[in-house]
């Protein structure tokens, strides 16, 4: 029973692509996965709009969007509606083509690199023996659609955003490739399903075999949200946004749909990268506890999608926007030195037998160099009351 | 230590989310149409005009001096002076505005008009809701629109509307006694020229007085 509930959408695709003759099974299996892929996360794009506005107005003590539907949770179609009927403006002078193109060349690697994520037990779109390699290669792209929207709309605003988004990205990809670079020397393999077969099972004491639960794979998750939130140019990292500087950054001449397409591709970059980062650290599709593997794997991948999309939009309620400066610190002289010394940690944990020795050594490894380097960082820098000189 | 202050903010700020549901004293929004803000009494939005007794137009106090319309400095006031006149609240024959006009679009609800109106005839509204579909006829209002009782300025301000009528009343009275005096005054001037008359008549007039030897000194 439980089986066929995990797999329940695996045997109706299947049985799907049985009504068609030979020739055509892998291109209907395909649409078939890639409309459910779409479908799916589209929704949860819907949904999570509704949620993240509705949390961060709880987070500053008021009610959030509650007049569409139900509590409001007919608001993303309202806003979806508006969207669509709202005048496209393209400014006189942009590179029109350029213009167009660029919130696609936002949303088709966004959607792309579901293309690796294994969703559920055997449902993953295509199972590559490089998938994580895929991954970063393509959500590489975002960064060029980015500059594309920036530079095309002649806009000095959205040019600033656009280079805040470049620097920014290119700084961070970096830690964020490092960090999940630990999981790949550890399984020793990129292949995505590789990976979430190398953290079944459970310790002695009941933990999950997730690679979160070990010294360095604690360190590497942290390091890799944290680049994802970069990544994703999520508040606290919103520069490239920033609406209180420069408006929307890059795409500030972009109105109607095309508006709604950047903000789709952003929400769906966001899943995907939490959805990597659930594959790499938080074990997958696999259940937490020994006890609750009856509920199915795919539910678990939403879950603790939503757990970690939570804690995104926890954070933004709560911290302020960077400076670029210390943005560019951040990336340099705390997140790059951090993820090296995770590798090493990782190296020895591989190298050193099983046993609580290698968990002491980690985890000593893993706290100086927090500690050394958050002091390095925040050297030279005294935090006290800010004085005004005029203002007062 | 790094992240010390991150891990302290994010404490508040769940403590806000769970509490926001627990207690509903947390939430500082008020659900607008459903309920409503009690207002201050001091609120103020746009002018009206004010009118005593029963009909709006003969009861206007307003006398198109147009001091209102001369000092409102977004010019949102139009006035046209009527050719005839009307009695006012004393009873006294004035003019009247034939058209009062003002652009709400325009008006900024400073209350200048308010505070430089010699007549107590214009003052400020609490009403908001005044959005509408036609955007420039609809936030025209002319002076049937704008003319409310003195009735809903008593509504709306009553501390204020009370010390106007209280002046106005003390005008009145004042107004009544001088009135009365000057027609005292005058019945007496008559009787005294009448007097002087008959006394000139009397005896022949006498050459003017000398002129007062200094003027009292000044400082």
């Amino acid at each position: 029973m439980a089986d066929d509930l995990d797999q329940i959408f695996v045997t109706i695709a299947h049985s799907i692509v049985g009504l068609f003759p030979g020739l055509w099974q892998p291109v209907v299996s395909a649409i078939i996965s890639i409309s459910a892929i779409i479908g799916v996360f589209a929704s949860l794009f819907a949904v999570t709009t509704v949620f993240e506005r509705k949390g961060l107005g709880r987070i500053q003590n008021r009610y959030g969007p509650n007049r569409v539907g139900p509590f409001g949770f007919l608001q993303p179609a309202a806003d979806g509606i508006k969207a669509l009927i709202k005048e496209d403006v393209v400014p006189r002078s942009a590179d029109k083509v350029v213009h167009f193109l660029a919130p696609l060349a936002v949303v088709v690697p966004a959607f792309l690199v579901y293309t690796v994520l294994p969703i559920g037990r055997n449902m993953v779109l295509a199972d590559f023996d490089a998938g994580v390699l895929f991954f970063f290669a393509i959500g590489a792209a975002t960064e060029l659609s980015v500059f594309m929207a920036g530079w095309s709309s002649r806009n000095k605003y959205s040019l600033l955003g656009a280079m805040r988004a470049i620097a920014q990205m290119i700084s961070y990809e970096i830690p964020l490739i490092l960090s999940a670079v630990t999981v790949v020397m550890i399984v020793g393999s990129l292949s995505t399903t590789q990976i979430v077969a190398a953290q079944a099972g459970y310790h002695a004491i009941g933990l999950p075999n997730w690679f979160v639960f070990t010294p360095w794979g604690f360190a590497g998750f942290i390091l890799f949200m944290i680049a994802a939130t970069a990544e994703t140019n999520r508040s606290p990292f919103d520069l490239p946004e920033g609406e209180s500087e420069i408006i929307a950054g890059y795409y500030i001449e972009y109105s109607g749909f095309k508006f709604a397409l950047f903000f789709l591709g952003e929400y769906m970059g966001m899943f995907a990268i939490s959805g990597l980062g659930i594959t790499l650290f938080l074990g997958g599709w696999h259940a937490p506890l020994a006890a609750l593997e009856f509920i199915p794997s795919w539910a678990w991948f939403f879950v603790k999608l939503l757990a970690i999309i939570f804690v995104f939009i926890w954070i933004r309620g709560t911290l302020p926007r960077l400076r670029m400066d210390q943005l560019m610190n951040f990336a340099w002289k705390f997140m790059l030195p951090m993820a090296l010394i995770n590798i090493i940690s990782a190296a020895i944990w591989h190298f050193m037998p099983p046993g609580y020795e290698r968990w002491l050594v980690g985890a000593a490894i893993a706290a100086v160099s927090y500690v050394l380097l958050g002091l390095g960082l925040m050297h030279g820098k005294k935090l006290e009351k800010r004085t005004y000189r005029y203002a007062e | 230590m790094l992240g010390e202050g991150i891990i302290k903010g994010m404490a508040v700020t769940a403590k806000n989310f769970l509490g926001s549901y627990v207690s509903e004293e947390r939430l500082t929004t008020i659900q607008y149409p459903e309920e409503r803000q009690v207002l201050p009494e001091a609120v103020r939005q746009f002018p009206f005009l004010v009118f005593d007794g029963n009909d709006p137009m003969a009861g206007l106090r307003c006398v198109a001096c147009q001091i209102c319309e001369k000092e409102c400095p977004p010019k949102c006031i139009y006035i046209e002076k009527s050719k005839d006149k009307k009695p006012d609240y004393i009873g006294k024959p004035q003019i009247y505005p034939a058209t009062f006009d003002i652009d709400i679009s325009v008006c900024m609800s400073c209350q200048i008009c308010v505070e430089v109106c010699p007549f107590d005839a214009i003052k400020m509204d609490t009403e908001f809701e005044l959005s509408t579909s036609d955007r420039f006829g609809g936030l025209l209002v002319d002076k049937h629109q704008l003319a409310k009782s003195n009735g809903h300025y008593h509504r709306i301000h009553p501390t204020e509307a009370d010390e106007v009528d209280g002046r106005l009343a003390a005008e009145k009275v004042k107004a009544e006694a001088k009135a009365k005096a000057d027609a005292e005054a005058k019945a007496k001037a008559a009787a005294e020229a009448k007097a002087k008359a008959a006394a000139a008549a009397a005896a022949p007039p006498t050459a003017p007085a000398a002129p007062a030897a200094t003027p009292p000194a000044t400082k």
